[in-house]
């Protein structure tokens, strides 16, 4: 037995560990791995080829990347990330993590830190692309664009645990992820912005978890627009509420281990 | 009360105690399942516990309390001094935990597993160190999906024995393995427990217990039935005879005081404190009334008997009881 007191595990390098493990099986996944890869730039390809973009347009510009982005954080982070905490807790991974130093908060971010790292690496190279080959438009509020995006990612990574909870196997998690999809890719205004969607559904669908996160991004790149600032608060604020929100139902719900 | 303890901060001479340890698992339906009913027990530091018990007993939901994975339904438990469930961050660094199965993703290699796993625990030693010690060095680039059954138990005691853990939690260590991993095992396990080690196993192998335990719990329907070392244990408990009878049932004379018999169909179980007298008085009767008895089987106490007679004494059968 040793006579010093070994120095205590700290919570960066165990993250980073575990993210590294979680790379490392990414990477092996043949399916995740193409989802991650792949989809932000169909997405960014099938947008700039749909009707609606104009380069050099700034609210053009903003639609195809709050498009893009919101394509990304749904099949990049959203999910695989679903099928991952499917797959590690039916596995008993989840469990061993659990009885090992890492926080329960811990093992839910070392998870999907390789699908955040990926989103944020995509998003750059598809801004860039953007930028240097379709004449899209610079953002005009890089901040609230900052905003947007990591509020985006707490929502998505939030949802996807609590969608693993209510989701069995890594097969059905094909299926448990469909109605977030679907309701975030009609109705958060994606493809169309909710303005021209009818009154009464475009009044619905602005309470939607993700329609505020995709106006915070499309705001961030076109610039606060008509509402001005107090518009920008407002969907920002209504993010960081859902943020709150699918975090709380996270840590409510979230199943460590396979139902017995 | 023995007096100082070996590890920092005079956590007192037990290593883990258990006091009306209860778990409920609930089910949706509004009906729970009491997996564990008012369990308690005491470890000594450097000690090696054996948890035994047949599969759904409760050692599992059991251990995993000890292990601070959940929270008692009622009761209390203290690892090192501390709650394990309450106070993880100052036990977890301390112990090492062996889950009854797997945990590891089957698509990273043993090297990877290990080194994952040396850099989220304190004090960890080199993976590569660790994992010759079990005999994993030439497996090294395997995927732990390619792995034996054996390998891979050895794999899971090896990050179990990563941090130098004070207190290892084995949940059916041999599981999978063939006798000489199974004795490999235990020489490593024994020399742990040399080392200063306190150690709590959980099995369902007599032979395991036996061989390891300086004190072992027979956990039965979520009880301890009988906690104590082996010879305590077998010492409580009675020997048994066994025959069967052409006629089926018939009426057993007085065998001798403390015994009880217990018929299911043509066969006799005879559970007696005092063997030799009651296999005479059961021998002169068959002498007397010109019966055979076929199988005549009579053994005296041991684990294996304590085992089976505690596990056979709440099912159901057929009896006929002579009590005296």
């Amino acid at each position: 037995m040793s006579m010093l007191s070994p120095v205590r595990s700290a919570a960066v390098p165990r993250l980073l560990a575990l993210g590294r493990a979680e790379m490392l099986l990414l990477g092996r996944n043949r399916t995740a791995l193409l989802t991650s890869v792949a989809f932000p730039a169909i997405a960014l390809a099938m947008l700039a080829t749909s009707g609606m973009f104009s380069p050099d347009d700034a609210a053009a510009s903003a639609q195809l990347m709050a498009g893009t982005i919101g394509m990304t954080l749904l099949f990049v982070v959203y999910t695989t990330l679903v099928a991952a905490y499917v797959g590690r807790r039916e596995g008993l991974v989840l469990k061993r993590l659990r009885v090992g130093e890492l926080h329960d908060g811990e093992i839910l971010l070392g998870t999907a830190l390789p699908a955040l790292a990926i989103t944020v690496v995509q998003i750059l190279i598809l801004a860039g692309v953007g930028l240097v080959f379709l004449d899209v438009v610079p953002p005009k509020n890089p901040v609230l664009l900052l905003a947007g995006l990591v509020l985006g990612m707490v929502i998505t990574g939030a949802l996807a645990a609590c969608s693993s909870a209510f989701t069995s196997t890594v097969e059905t998690a094909q299926v448990t992820v469909l109605p977030f999809i679907l309701l975030s890719v009609g109705g958060a205004g994606m493809f169309v912005p909710l303005s021209e969607l009818p009154d009464p559904v475009a009044e619905i669908c602005a309470f939607l978890p993700f329609t505020p996160v995709m106006e915070t991004v499309r705001s961030g790149w076109a610039g606060t627009g008509e509402g001005g600032t107090q518009e920008a608060v407002r969907q920002v604020g209504m993010s960081a509420v859902w943020a709150v929100v699918s975090v709380w139902g996270a840590r409510r719900w979230f199943r460590w281990e396979p139902r017995r | 009360m023995e007096t100082t303890s070996k590890g920092p901060g005079g956590d007192g001479p037990w290593a883990i105690t258990a006091d009306g340890v209860r778990r409920t698992y609930s089910s949706g339906e509004g009906g729970g399942f009491e997996a564990v009913r008012g369990v308690g027990l005491r470890v000594g530091r450097g000690e090696m516990f054996a948890l035994l018990g047949t599969n759904g007993a409760g050692k599992t939901s059991l251990v995993e309390l000890l292990e601070g994975l959940a929270r008692p339904s009622a009761g209390t438990i203290k690892v090192l001094g501390h709650d394990p469930y309450a106070e993880r961050t100052v036990v977890r660094p301390r112990i090492g935990v062996l889950l009854q199965s797997g945990g590891f993703p089957g698509d990273l290699t043993v090297a990877e597993t290990a080194r994952t796993w040396a850099g989220a625990t304190t004090g960890a030693r080199p993976p590569g160190e660790v994992l010759e010690l079990l005999g994993l060095g030439g497996r090294l680039d395997v995927r732990v999906k390619q792995l034996s059954g054996g390998e891979a138990r050895r794999l899971d005691l090896a990050i179990a024995l990563l941090g130098r853990p004070e207190v290892l939690f084995l949940d059916e260590p041999t599981t999978g393995m063939d006798p000489e991993g199974r004795r490999d095992t235990w020489r490593l396990v024994k020399q742990l427990q040399e080392e200063g080690t306190t150690v709590l196993l959980t099995t369902h192998y007599l032979e395991e217990a036996e061989a390891l335990a300086d004190r072992l719990a027979i956990i039965h329907e979520g009880r301890a039935i009988a906690s104590g070392t082996p010879a305590e244990v077998i010492a409580d408990h009675p020997s048994r005879i066994r025959f069967s009878l052409a006629d089926g049932p018939v009426d057993l004379p007085h065998l001798g005081a403390g015994t009880r018999a217990k018929w299911t169909g043509r066969l006799c179980t005879v559970r007696t404190a005092h063997l030799q007298p009651a296999l005479y008085a059961l021998l002169s009767w068959a002498e007397e009334r010109g019966a055979e008895l076929e199988g005549l089987d009579a053994r005296a106490a041991s684990l294996e008997e304590v085992f089976l007679g505690l596990s056979e004494s709440t099912t159901d059968d057929v009896a006929m009881e002579v009590a005296s």
